[in-house]
């Protein structure tokens, strides 16, 4: 009989060690007085959320998202627009600054566009998938882009973060403790759902739709329900996105944003626990690092990016295990 | 309703369905016959534009510059293909996807540091740059006018080019068999190197004729990409006339939209109401009609038969 502790694996350990490192640093860093990193680790940890959202359709489901950013920008709005109404009039009917309204209208909406989109791009497959929810996440970009009382292409600065008991989210380190929470419960749920009976359907129909059809399961209802769930954690990631930066604008549903998490998750290594969260926190620092340096560092970004997919199969949780994933 | 008005609008969304269909017929020919998907073929357009717009101030002639600028960008697309793309044909979709997102971060900081981050506007010499009168009080600026003719007879020529030449029969031959093209004796990996130039050379071109009436600007591509996509979709990816009708039939609808939603809106809901929903609803008008045809055709409107 093994005690849990000597039944954890590798991955378990290095998973264990990278979550540690993440709950004690940042906050240890703002104690010594460098708030700009724990400024930089909730951006990180809220990132890392949507990743991990992202990585269980992407990577256990075999559903090329290239449009999860949209989730992010309507969980955002969904927090921007009733503290606007609230403090500029209009619209009493959500006008308000109480959190739970907020997470409940972001979940609400999140829920309904990934129904929506989900249920016609899960009709297609394949490069159809890429660019389909690309274009859809584009038309909600557009449509916050042409609303002008809420800054239109602009943005709208958010007067008021949200209101919640027990916690609040003016202390920056409380808002990165919410965050963190939060990628601790994703990270847990994702695990639950992917070893749950759910889940085995979802990682088989990814290798073999077909069979997995024949044995009577209706992958299409399998796939859309992951879909929504994904969808729905990734509007949380973007109410504290809202939060964080007080800031809401089309640009964070951008199809660039989209394709940012979706590198996160190939970087850290798809259809992995920690894969996701490793993808986030060295995408955040390398784009940290490498904008401090020069202006230009797109391009050594790019360059990066494109020695990623042509070299580094199985992403960086691959390579610390000293394997060349080739799937 | 003011006649004159759609008659010109009618004709504003002819161009930009032409010029839609010039982006759009590169990236479906690159996936119908390289099975590859090219985030960064906005990037190229955007390229030429700002390649035609250096042109042009050092040539003083607008079109000297872009007949200069085509094979220019001809060159750069099969460099591409030769330094990246061709690693990736064994690849699946999605690191096609992800290399060229790589790839539109080095093009676009690239054209960053030689051109600057503001955008160029390029002038037109004087005999484009005027108005025709078509019919008494409905006028035109010329250089629409010279958009919409030099895209027919692109789309003409890449026709004939497809359909009617040994080259064409080859590129078709490439999409359906490659390796039995190969055995055949045809040097295969030229051939699509061929391939991906002429759709980088379709995409810049449709840059190059974008430019002097909006400005060549980085983020150009960006936004004309995913427009592109919503095309080959609606049309089926990989088909060429697919392509053409879906283009044109999207400019129109997000020219006419914008122009007369609001009027249209207000027939049934109150002049307010209907200035508030038009302008988002217009933004999202093509998108709605691409969720349309998939919900009744997920293949798209013309599904290429061989594949």
């Amino acid at each position: 009989m093994k005690t849990p502790l000597q039944a954890m694996t590798k991955t378990g350990w290095i998973t264990a060690a990278v979550l540690l490192l993440l709950g004690v640093v940042p906050p240890l860093l703002m104690w010594m007085g460098n708030e700009f990193y724990l400024l930089l680790s909730t951006r990180l940890v809220i990132l890392a959320v949507a990743a991990v959202s992202l990585n269980l359709i992407l990577g256990y489901g075999g559903m090329a998202s290239f449009g999860h950013a949209a989730f992010i920008g309507i969980g955002a709005y969904a927090m921007g627009i009733p503290v606007y109404h609230e403090f500029y009039g209009g619209a009493e009917a959500i006008a308000s600054t109480n959190g739970w309204f907020q997470i409940g209208l972001a979940v609400g909406a999140s829920a309904l566009f990934a129904l929506i989109t989900g249920a016609i791009s899960l009709r297609t497959k394949g490069v159809y998938f890429i660019m389909i929810t690309m274009a859809f996440a584009q038309m909600v970009f557009y449509l916050f882009q042409s609303l002008d009382e809420y800054g239109g292409d602009d943005g709208l600065v958010i007067e008021m973060r949200s209101e919640l008991p027990w916690i609040n989210l003016d202390d920056p380190l409380q808002m990165y403790f919410l965050a963190f929470g939060t990628l601790l419960v994703t990270m847990l749920l994702v695990h639950l759902i992917v070893n749950s009976r759910f889940g085995m359907v979802l990682r088989v129909a990814k290798g073999n739709d077909e069979r997995v059809v024949t044995l009577g399961y209706n992958t299409y209802l399998y796939r859309l329900t992951a879909y929504v769930i994904a969808g729905v954690i990734a509007g949380f990631a973007g109410w504290m996105m809202a939060n964080f930066s007080s800031f809401i604008s089309p640009s964070m549903t951008g199809w660039t944003r989209s394709g940012d998490l979706m590198f996160m998750v190939i970087l850290g290594g798809t259809a992995t626990a920690l894969g996701p969260v490793l993808g986030a926190a060295a995408f955040v620092l390398i784009e940290e690092a490498l904008s401090s340096v020069t202006v230009y560092w797109n391009l050594p970004f790019g360059l990066m990016l494109i020695g990623v997919v042509l070299f580094a199969r199985g992403g960086l949780l691959g390579m610390l295990h000293g394997r060349r994933g080739d799937k | 309703m003011d006649y004159t008005l759609l008659f010109i609008q009618t004709l504003n969304g002819v161009q930009l369905g032409l010029l839609l269909f010039l982006v759009a017929s590169g990236l479906t020919l690159v996936f119908g016959i390289l099975d590859f998907v090219n985030l960064a073929h906005g990037s190229i357009y955007m390229l030429g534009a700002f390649i035609s717009a250096s042109l042009t101030f050092l040539t003083g002639n607008f079109v000297v510059a872009v007949l200069l600028a085509l094979p220019i960008t001809g060159a750069i697309g099969y460099l591409i293909e030769r330094v990246l793309v061709r690693r990736l044909y064994a690849r699946n979709h999605l690191d096609h996807v992800l290399a060229t997102f790589g790839l539109i971060l080095v093009i676009d900081t690239t054209v960053q540091i030689l051109w600057g981050p503001a955008g160029i506007s390029v002038p037109l010499p004087a005999w484009l740059n005027g108005q025709v009168e078509l019919f008494p009080g409905v006028v035109m600026p010329t250089f629409r006018l010279a958009i919409i003719g030099a895209g027919l007879v692109v789309a003409a020529g890449l026709f004939w080019l497809v359909n009617h030449t040994r080259l064409g029969m080859l590129i078709r031959a490439g999409a359906s068999n490659s390796t039995m093209v190969s055995a055949l004796g045809v040097d295969i990996k030229t051939l699509f190197s061929l391939v991906f130039a002429l759709g980088a050379m379709l995409a810049g071109l449709a840059g190059m004729l974008i430019a002097p009436i909006t400005e060549a600007s980085i983020n150009m591509g960006g936004e004309v990409i995913i427009t592109a996509f919503v095309v080959i979709i609606v049309g089926g990816i990989g088909s060429m006339k697919g392509a053409f009708v879906a283009a044109i039939l999207i400019g129109l609808i997000d020219t006419l939209g914008r122009s007369f939603l609001d009027d249209l809106f207000a027939l049934f809901m109150s002049q307010n109401a209907a200035e508030t929903a038009a302008p988002a609803i217009s933004a999202m008008l093509i998108y709605i009609l691409m969720a349309v045809i998939l919900a009744l055709r997920p293949q798209g409107l013309f599904p290429p038969k061989v594949r």
